[in-house]
């Protein structure tokens, strides 16, 4: 078990941008970037990371889960906070790696890093202690609390930030506290029900009539934005940190 | 492609049932956050000393087990332990037999389901019948129960309307208050002519040898009202170590299975009637099934034997509104079904190695445990297992491939620069792509951006240390 109280708060930290980052939502790791440097931040970004190893984890496929995790347990290494803009990725790293490694020698090793590692918002709110959020930002916002944030601090961090920047309100919605049906290989392994799950989802989403629908996780926004899309109603998506970043746009903080 | 069987089950499932269960279980969330939040300021840590009465009751089990034992014995009860489901049957009917007994009235109680008790009686010329509403519904239909609470949550009124009149219960009329009468009427004729009432039990308590039954329908007090013999059928893990833990225990039961403060009724059952009663069970005798689960206490899936069988899992689960219960194809349906059917399946773990696949791993049915389990952690374990005992899991992309990729972070730049290919392929979404196929079905995928932000990061390099120089 990993004492997520006896985190690192420094403020040089390394950026694990996350696959889907990597691969389709450049925009949100730089969004990330910018914010944590309005922060005060030293943003390293180690060139060799990869993945958290996460599919492979939840398709019980254990041994290639820790081939991966092994290798970003080494990319990461060292005493730095490691910042995640994804909730998900930040709970495999200091919940589900002890899990896969909780019968190898180098358990310890794994739960170092793990114990270094911080969700974005749970970092900035938690870590370094800022409870508001400059500039203004005009928008009615559902907020989806990305599952694998449950019992973490980032989903009240989330709103305490967003509430606090000028012109943003936060719409509910029904069934709040359900899954969008995205769970990463489940998608493809059980299609109908991940569809039908996130087709609900979004009937509840769409009831609110936001202008945009916000989480902590692309994985999540990508299932219910490609499922909208297809439909014919694309929704707009947004991860709270292009939120972030874009308010601070607004006061003219932040140069490019 | 071969299909999940859930998933199959989930598509086909009459939309009518899916919105029986769905609303149902989303009615059955609502009521227990209401129920929880109205009453404590801070139920999770109710919960979680919840979760450390039940580990640690299981993880003394052998020291509880037999402290349940000798105060049962002393308050003048037989105590019989079975270590598999025929034992446990051949022992329910031998003590049938050897007082005679021809027909039972039975409460209801889901280890009796999973030895099948019913079918055992019925085969050794013993009339069993269902007393809870539900259960009886179950029965005359030859139906199976599709939530451990509710177990008639996939049937509406109109169903049960057609099958009273089937059975000569009376006219067609689906008129709830009818339905209910009419059950009645005919049960209560039942529980007199009975010669054995069998009971299940919610909790038994080691240093006191209580059994706490709860009930909505006080039908387990009619099963025990006028039988002279009283079985109780209870798995090994329900033993809890003292009356003052059922302080917790009863007040997250009640609230997380049905939103009630209290269910109306809760017995307590110490013993057989006394001299005094004029009336009640002369013999009462205690069947302790282990059915393997001493297998899952020796795993390193044990928590899952803290479960106090409220449904508040099922309820929440989104996999579970959509495929409702008969989907898993086992006794224990929902979160708590898709941990403890496979392990309980023993050698034909490999028949229900598929149902820790459906799930998104969110987390709502850890988050709803009144007893703190972490299902979502022993469904991980179980795709662990299934993996390396070789069990193909339909629809999962096999990793080989990403744990290399994973792992080498110039496969893995080549790989993001490569992706890029797909926004040029032509009709994507029609390409018997395997896997990708699966998605693009009902959804689209965002541009590829492989390599953007790294391009950025490093300009952005550049020209600070341009600034710099």
């Amino acid at each position: 078990m990993i004492n997520l109280a006896a985190r690192p708060k420094g403020k040089r930290v390394l950026l694990m941008a996350t696959c889907l980052c990597d691969a389709f939502f450049d925009d949100v790791a730089r969004a990330t970037v910018e914010i944590l440097e309005h922060v005060g931040c030293e943003v390293v970004f180690p060139e060799n990371q990869t993945c958290c190893g996460q599919p492979a984890f939840n398709s019980g496929q254990w041994h290639a889960a820790r081939q991966v995790m092994r290798h970003t347990a080494r990319v990461f290494a060292g005493e730095d906070p490691i910042v995640i803009p994804s909730g998900s990725c930040a709970a495999m790293m200091f919940h589900g790696s002890t899990l896969e490694f909780e019968n190898e020698g180098d358990l310890a090793e794994i739960e170092r890093v793990g114990g270094r590692t911080w969700e974005l918002a749970d970092y900035l709110v938690n870590g370094l202690g800022i409870t508001s959020w400059p500039g203004e930002f005009k928008s009615r916002i559902a907020f989806h609390r990305a599952c694998h944030t449950r019992g973490t601090d980032s989903s009240p961090a989330i709103h305490r930030l967003l509430q606090s920047i000028r012109g943003v309100e936060i719409v509910p919605f029904a069934e709040g506290e359900q899954c969008c049906g995205f769970g990463g290989t489940f998608s493809v392994a059980f299609p109908h029900i991940s569809s039908a799950m996130g087709e609900l989802k979004l009937k509840h989403l769409r009831a609110a009539d936001p202008d945009c629908i916000v989480s902590s996780d692309m994985s999540c926004l990508m299932h219910l934005a490609g499922l909208a899309k297809r439909d014919g109603q694309p929704v707009k998506v947004l991860h709270f940190a292009q939120i972030l970043r874009d308010a601070l746009y607004s006061d003219g903080k932040t140069t490019h | 492609m071969a299909k999940q069987l859930i998933d199959t089950f989930a598509r086909r499932l009459p939309g009518d049932i899916r919105t029986a269960v769905h609303d149902n279980s989303a009615a059955g969330t609502a009521a227990r956050y209401r129920a929880l939040g109205d009453d404590y300021d801070d139920y999770d840590s109710l919960r979680r000393l919840a979760g450390a009465i039940r580990q640690h009751s299981i993880e003394n089990l052998d020291h509880y087990l037999a402290q349940a034992e000798e105060s049962l014995v002393r308050n003048g009860a037989k105590v019989h332990f079975a270590v598999t489901a025929g034992d446990a049957c051949r022992t329910v009917s031998d003590i049938l037999q050897r007082a005679g007994v021809r027909s039972v009235v039975k409460s209801k109680s889901m280890v009796s389901e999973e030895i099948h008790l019913n079918a055992h009686l019925t085969a050794e010329g013993i009339e069993s019948v269902e007393t809870d509403l539900g259960e009886y519904i179950i029965q005359i239909d030859g139906d199976h129960p599709s939530h451990i609470v509710k177990p008639i949550i996939h049937k509406n009124r109109r169903d049960i309307a057609r099958s009273f009149e089937r059975e000569g219960l009376g006219d067609y009329n689906d008129d709830p208050a009818v339905i209910t009468r009419r059950a009645r009427e005919f049960l209560r004729g039942k529980y007199l002519a009975a010669g054995a009432g069998i009971t299940g039990a919610n909790f038994v308590v080691a240093d006191s040898g209580r059994l706490v039954i709860v009930t909505n329908e006080g039908n387990s007090r009619f099963c025990l009202a006028a039988a002279p013999v009283h079985i109780a059928i209870v798995g090994i893990e329900k033993v809890i170590p003292s009356d003052a833990d059922l302080a917790v225990l009863l007040n997250l039961l009640g609230r997380s299975a049905t939103g009630q403060q209290l269910t109306v009724y809760t017995e307590f059952v110490s013993g057989p009637a006394s001299a005094e009663c004029s009336s009640g069970p002369r013999e009462m005798h205690v069947v302790f099934v282990d059915n393997r689960r001493t297998e899952v206490l020796a795993s390193n899936c044990r928590e899952i034997l803290r479960c106090i069988r409220c449904g508040a899992c099922l309820n929440v689960c989104p996999v579970y509104r959509q495929s409702s219960g008969h989907a898993y194809r086992s006794i224990y349906p929902g979160p708590v079904g898709a941990v403890l059917s496979p392990l309980l399946a023993g050698d034909k773990f490999k028949e229900l190695a598929d149902l820790p696949k459906a799930s998104t791993l969110c987390g709502a049915c850890h988050e709803v445990c009144p007893v703190d389990i972490p299902i979502p952690d022993l469904l991980l374990r179980l795709r662990d297992k299934a993996h390396r005992e070789h069990i193909p899991s339909p629809g999962t992309p096999p990793m080989g491939g990403f744990a290399v990729m994973g792992s080498h972070p110039l496969v893995w730049r080549a790989a993001m620069n490569f992706g890029a290919a797909k926004d040029y392929v032509p009709m994507l979404d029609k390409l018997p792509i395997p896997y990708l196929g699966a998605w693009l079905k009902t959804r689209t995928l965002p541009p590829w951006r492989g390599g953007k932000f790294r391009a950025w990061m490093k300009s952005r390099a550049n020209r600070k240390k341009e600034e710099y120089s």
